[in-house]
Parts: structure tokens; sequence; C-alpha cells
């Protein structure tokens, strides 16, 4: 249906000086390799934030010494203060999501493999490529300047309610100039995030190769496809929320803050805002978030499970509709975040069956994973395993979600450890695990080396067996009703057993952090001494691997693939090799797609 | 490796199990009909996604070990079963739905009744790190209050000095007692920033929100001291906002209410 050869003729030159090839990069592929050193740059910070928060748990009369010299005020004489504390969950919690849990799945892997899954040169609008990157860069320098203003970073949480977040440094250190940036910081993420979007949907839509039908494309493309058409319309909706906090904070407007308020003795000269029309607003937004982090790791495990049980991914129709059924009641659920935030009880009541309805689509992904195991020859490769990973933590994560979905049960749990577990499996670690699954995946295809895969098993068990010894436990926690951003919970005496979950989950932590360092390690050693990577390592059929590793400028030598398979035809009966390319002859019958 | 795998998954998925039981038994003990009635949806909830749990995770266990890869076999060509993949959703589909439509009975009772008229009505303050905690007095009418006359010693609540139904209020700090057995109305609000009031024996919390007052109804069945806690963020003394909740005998409650307006 898509025949689009017209972009063939205005074939780019590559660039050759440095700074237009590599860094002012236009090209879809350098753009994604820069996404993705962004958020590794960005998870090595939020990791070593989430030590010291585990650390202040843990080891709470400790003197954090190293830690007092880089922030004298916040750590004095070796003491982690309370404001210092929680400025380390805000800055966390926001690095993670925005650098980390939305740059990597979708500005990573979705900019590099997305076009050349598709059979295209590039990305529809490659100027507008390069510049949804530097905009996001930008946003990250901002974020980091945040931790070195006057008064630190904020304190107020990744989901910077009002009035906390509204009224300055009056209402607590951090949220004077450190939440002017993160707001700042956050605004220009949206900007880069649309503009992303935009460049995604258009691409999908209108440069798909010659055969290379909807229902042709690989999993993966339908999750960065639908991912993008979540931030299109979410984004925008955080962009505007942002602007108008800031309007608060700095220009007197009063949307949300309230009359009436006194803070720390003095009056606030505002009235007439409301606190909860920012938290509709954020979780408008908030929600999709959740799956804009997951869904392309969900494409990626579907795509990997395929490939390595070497069979058809079982439902493929099923399962498109179950990642676009997702998208939309995604749209729906945000309230579940505000069963007692004080919104009307019958609101809560349509959010709640709302959300228990995502179960659906959620265990036609997990029933079609585990069918497409089935009467499978699993080959145990690295990128296997974390897909395999990936499966087993979306089902502990996603059971979480059906406590929290259900209001009632919510007024126990919520803002209690039980969520922080929660989120953390599934828009944590399960979104991560898809994206050390690309990495083992797809890093021959980017870097033409393959990934020592002893190592990189390694690494996977001791991160499985950590982020569970993490994140299950707070569950527990959470059951016992221990608040979360609780900088101290020794006060209180229906906490007094959780000494013993805080320091396993703090061990668990140190110990996954440290596994981290193999995957540091296989990373520069595959770069530089890995075995060079022949075109097709894992004998995969869809687009990326028809071409050389790593492709060339414009991603395939002479015409455009032309498409006569569809993307997940293993062991079919009658053909030689357990795989038929995507690229392949036609055979007489074609067995799926069309 | 996919031994390795499969015997991890299958040990993560009992110490799981192991612990979610063990912190069950840790749970504080549960004061009033409702908290136990959301203790039984969290069980009834606990149940039925550990099976679904034991089974996903054991299944998927056992297809790794199952379908490892091995010599001479070649995959099976399967590219979906619709009775499977819809069977399994309708049936997924109705007992999270389920759930959750079994949960609103829980939700109704707590939010959509009125209390009756003999009630004990008390109205919560919080303000950046301590709870305030205001009764009628013997008139059962709170008097008006205004922000510009707060006064952290003589006056935390601003009540109008010329304001007869004031006169009598009685406003104490951190302490909320309520009479055993006895309908509740609280009615949360906040001077400044929003904070979160958790009781964690009666299972149930509500933010408080400054400009709004919203009203948690409840009935504890044990005496007894127990705890408050914030459960929304509120700045850098968050964790310190504690309070008490004194669940006491009638006559001692009435003797109680005379002593504090006493001071």
């Amino acid at each position: 249906m898509s025949t689009v050869h017209e972009h063939a003729a205005h074939v780019h030159v590559p660039p050759d000086n440095f700074m237009a090839r590599w860094v002012f990069s236009k090209d879809h592929k350098v753009i994604g390799i820069q996404y993705w050193c962004l958020a590794l740059a960005a998870v090595l910070v939020g990791m070593v934030l989430s030590l010291i928060i585990r650390a202040q748990l843990a080891f709470p009369t400790h003197n954090f010494e190293l830690l007092s010299k880089i922030f004298p005020n916040g750590v004095a004489g070796g003491a982690i203060a309370p404001e210092f504390y929680l400025s380390m969950v805000t800055m966390h919690g926001t690095i993670m999501v925005f650098f980390v849990l939305t740059t990597a799945p979708m500005g990573g892997f979705g900019n590099y493999m997305l076009p050349i899954q598709i059979g295209a040169r590039d990305m529809a609008f490659p100027t507008l490529n390069m510049l949804s990157f530097w905009v996001t860069f930008a946003g990250f320098l901002v974020i980091m300047a945040a931790f070195f203003v006057e008064g630190g970073a904020p304190l107020g949480g990744w989901t910077a309610y009002p009035p906390l977040s509204a009224l300055g440094v009056i209402a607590s250190p951090g949220q004077g100039t450190g939440m002017n940036l993160w707001i700042v910081s956050i605004a220009i993420f949206c900007v880069g995030s649309l503009l992303g979007a935009l460049n995604f949907i258009a691409t999908t839509l209108g440069l798909r190769t010659k055969g290379m039908s909807l229902m042709r494309m690989p999993l993966t493309v339908w999750a960065w496809f639908t991912t993008a058409v979540l931030a299109l319309l979410s984004f925008p909706v955080l962009l505007g929320a942002g602007i108008l906090l800031l309007l608060d904070r700095n220009a007197g407007t009063s949307f949300f803050i309230p009359g009436g308020l006194v803070v720390a003795g003095e009056q606030i000269d505002h009235r007439g805002g409301s606190p909860i029309l920012w938290q509709h607003l954020f979780w408008f937004f908030g929600h999709p978030e959740v799956y804009i982090a997951i869904l392309p790791g969900m494409g990626a495990t579907s795509h990997i499970l395929a490939t390595f049980a070497r069979k058809p991914v079982f439902g493929y129709r099923a399962m498109v509709f179950a990642i676009f059924a997702i998208g939309l009641l995604g749209f729906f659920v945000w309230g579940h975040h505000m069963f007692v935030s004080g919104m009307s009880p019958y609101t809560g009541l349509a959010f709640s069956l709302v959300t228990l309805a995502i179960g659906v689509p959620s265990a036609i992904k997990t029933i079609n994973w585990l069918g497409t195991l089935w009467g499978g020859r699993i080959r145990p490769t690295t990128a296997m395993l974390w897909s395999l990973g990936f499966v087993s933590l979306f089902v502990s994560g996603g059971l979480g979600g059906i406590f929290l979905g259900q209001n009632a049960v919510d007024l126990y749990l919520h803002d209690t450890y039980f969520v922080v577990g929660h989120f953390h499996l599934i828009m944590g670690v399960a979104a991560i695990f898809g994206m050390f699954a690309a990495t083992y995946y797809w890093f021959p295809k980017m870097f033409g080396r393959l990934l020592n895969e002893k190592m990189g098993k390694l690494h996977f068990i001791l991160t499985f067996i950590g982020v569970n010894l993490i994140f299950i436990p707070m569950h527990g926690l959470g059951m016992i009703g221990h608040p979360r951003r609780y900088y101290d919970g020794s006060l209180y005496q229906f906490l007094g057993g959780t000494d013993g979950l805080h320091t396993l989950i703090t061990w668990a932590a140190f110990f996954t952090v440290t596994a981290q360092l193999v995957f540091l390690i296989n990373l520069v050693w595959g770069w530089s001494k890995g075995e060079r990577a022949p075109d097709n390592p894992w004998d995969s059929t869809s687009l990326e691997w028809a071409t050389t590793s790593p492709p060339p400028f414009e991603n395939f030598e002479g015409d455009e693939p032309e498409v006569h398979h569809g993307p997940y035809e293993y062991s079919l009966p009658g053909s030689a090799r357990d795989y038929v390319m995507q690229t392949d002859a036609p055979s007489r019958a074609p067995a799926q797609g069309g | 490796m996919v031994f390795l795998l499969a015997m991890s998954i299958w040990l993560v998925t009992a110490i799981s199990v192991w612990l979610l039981i063990d912190a069950k038994g840790q749970m504080p003990v549960a004061i009033s009909d409702l908290a136990r009635s959301i203790d039984s949806q969290f069980m009834f909830t606990l149940v039925i996604t550990g099976v679904v749990f034991v089974l996903a995770q054991g299944l998927l266990g056992w297809f790794i070990l199952k379908y490892r890869d091995r010599p001479g076999a070649r995959a099976r060509f399967v590219e979906g079963n619709t009775t499977v993949e819809i069977g399994g959703a309708v049936v997924i589909g109705i007992i999270f739905v389920g759930l959750a439509v079994a949960a609103q009975n829980v939700w109704a009772r707590l939010h959509l009744n009125e209390g009756p008229a003999d009630q004990v009505v008390v109205e919560i303050t919080g303000e950046q790190f301590a709870w305030n905690i205001r009764y009628p007095g013997p008139d059962g009418q709170f008097g008006r209050t205004l922000p510009e006359l707060y006064d952290a010693t003589n006056n935390p609540m601003g009540i109008v000095p010329d304001d007869p139904a004031g006169q009598d209020d009685i406003v104490v700090l951190n302490t909320l007692a309520v009479p055993v057995n006895r309908p509740v109305e609280l009615r949360l609000g906040s001077k400044d920033v929003l904070h979160g009031f958790f009781m964690p024996v009666l299972r149930i919390k509500q933010d408080t929100v400054p400009g709004m007052r919203i009203p948690l109804r409840f009935v504890a069945e044990e005496t007894g001291n127990y705890e408050i806690a914030c459960a929304e963020l509120c700045g850098l003394g968050h964790y310190r906002m504690r309070g008490f909740l004194q669940v006491m005998e009638e006559p001692e409650f009435r003797s109680w209410l005379v002593e504090q307006a006493a001071q």
C-alpha cells in the first residue's frame, strides 16, 4: 500500500566534516547512538542517586565523607540532610523517567532501527531529528545544573505537585532556582520529544518501502509508532502544565495556588487556583508516559523472542491490537494516580474499572509471549535471556497494578513502597530489560562487532536476581504501610519491623549496580575488540539484517529493499533454512501478512 | 544457562510468595469494619494474582527448559491460536474487572454514604509539619477562621475571636482522640501544601488539599493509641509529620475534651 519511491530521488550525501557527520548529524543512525549515549550517561547519574537514597535508608547514621566533599551543604559533616535526601529522590525519578526511559527506547533504538526496519533511507525530517536530539541534550544540561545552584536540586518529587512546587524557596530548600530549572528542563524535553514523535509518525506512515504493508511491519515498529502517537498527544499537556507552573512561580499567576495559604508564617498572595488541576494535567501525560517507556521494550521482546525461539510471534495481529489497546486505554486511566487526591469518588470508581481493563491487552501480550516460546527451539543468547527476563518482570510488575488499580485497596497502599516496588518493576526495570535485550541484539548491527556473550549472560543473571531482590521486598514494605519518600522511618512504631527489609534492599541495590560494571566492560571490549559481526549474526528476518553491519550511510547499498514476507517467518515448513528474510524472493503462498 | 534462568525464575517466584505472606503477618492491626473489608479485598486480590503469578512464572520457566535448543528438533510453525488468545483475554478480563467491581462495595461504603446525625465531627488541618486538630466544642459548631489570624502559639487555626461559634472550639496538635464505636467524620484541609492523612490501622488515607475540605468517615472499634503518618510529600519534614490516633471509651473521651478545653 505504500510504495514511496520518491524519496530515493533526493539522495543526501554523507557530510565530510567531522562536526556535521558525528556531532550535528542528520543521520538517524548517528542520532540514535547519540540518544543512546545520552541515556547511558543519564542512567549512570540516576543509579548513583539511587545508591545515595538506599545508603541513607539502610545506614542513616553512617558518615558519608566523600559525599560531604561534593555537597558540603546537603551532606554537612557527613550526615545526609532530609532536604538533600528528597532532592536525590526527585532527581533520580526525573532523570530516570525522562532522560533514560524515554530517550533510550524511543530516541535511541527507535531512531536507529525504525527507518531501517521499514526500508527507509532516513527519517522523514532529518533536520528535525537532529534538533530533537540537541534540544533533549540541552534539557539534560539544564536539569544537571539544578544540582549546583543555590539551595540545590528541587525536592518535590518527579511529580512536582503544587503548591509545594509553586511557592518557591519558602516552601522548602531547593524549591527556588532548582525548581525553576527543573520546569525549564522538562519543558525543553517536551519540545524535543514532540519533534521526535512527529518524525516517527511521518516516517512510519510515509517512508515504508515497497511491499512493507502495515501488517508486515515488525512489532518493534508498531511499538515505536504507537509510542510516538502517545508522545504526540501527552507531552503537549505536560508542556502546557509546566508553563502554567512557571507562570505561577514567576509571574504572579494562580493556576495551581488557592487563596488563603500561609507558609512558614507568611501569607501567600495568590488566589483561585487548584492544586488538583496540576495532578490531572500531570497524570494525563504521566500515565501514557509509562507506556512510552515500556511499549518499545514490549516490541523488542516480541521481536527477540520470535528470533531466538525460531518461531513466528504467536498471534501477530492480536499483538498489534494489544499495543494499540494499551496505548488507547492508557489515556483514560490517569485518575488511578489520584484516588486519594480529593477528586470526586464517582470519578475514582470509573477510573478503577478502566484501569483493570488494561489487564486484558496486557494478558494477551503475556499469553502470546508464552505462546511464542511454546514448541520453539530456544537459543539462549544474551539478548534472548534479557527478553525472557522482561516477560518475568512484566508479569511481576503488572500484577502489582491489579492491587493499586482497585480504588479501595489503593486507600491503604497509595504512596507506600508498594507503589515504588510496582512501578520500578514495570516501567523501570522491565523497560530497562527490554533495552538491554535490544542492546545485545542490535549492538552487532550498530557497531559492526559482537558483544561478549559470556559477559552478557553473567551481566544478565546477576541483574535479574538483583532487581528482584530490590523491588519485590518493597511490596512487603508497602504492605506494612511504609510511606514512600521518607527520609527516616524509625520515628514510627508501626514501621519497627522494616529495618531488615531496608538493609536487604540496599545491599541488593549495591550488588545490582556493581553488576553493571560487567556491562560497561563488555561495551568497551565489544566496541574495540569484539569479534567482527556478520550482516545477520542471529539468522533474523527483518530488514536491518539484510544490510551490512553497520549499515552504510543511506542504510542499503543500491536500491531500497523490496519486501515479500511478513516479519516473523521462522521455521516455515518446506523452506530450506529455518527463517525467511523479509527481502527473500516471494514464495508461492505467503504465510503471513500481505 | 537455561537451567540457571529457569531455576532463578522459580526461585524468585517462591521467594516473592514467601515474602508477601510474611509481610501480610506484619501488617498493622485493623481496627474498623471497613479496614477489615479492605484487608479481605487485599487478600482476595493477593490469592488471585498469586495464582496468576505462579502460573505465569511457572510456565515461563518450564517452557524455557522444555523448549531449549536441542539437536535435530525444529520449531513448530504456529502463528497463533484464536481460541487461546481470545479465551485467555476474556477469562483474565472477567477476573480483573470483576476484582475492580468487587472493590467498589468498600469504596462506596467509605465515600458514598452520609454520616449519621450524631457523628463526631473533627476538623483536621495540615501544615508543615504538624496536624491541627479542631473539635467544635459543646455547641457542635466550628467558628469561622481567617488565615491572617493564624498564630502558632495562641490561635493556630486563626479562629475569629468575635464569632460565638468559635468561642468553645478546641484545638490540639497532632492528637486525634475519638470515642470507640462511634461514627467519626474528619474534615480534612491544609494551610500550605498537600499532605496525606494516613491512619494505617484504619487502612485509609486522604490527601489534605489547601482550599478544600474533604470528608473522611470511619468507626474505630478498638481502644488504644495508634499512629498517624503523612503520606503525601510536603517538604523536608515530611517523614516526621507524625500524629496519634487515640481511640477511647466514651466517658474517657468526654473528659479528655474537657481537659483539652481547659488548656
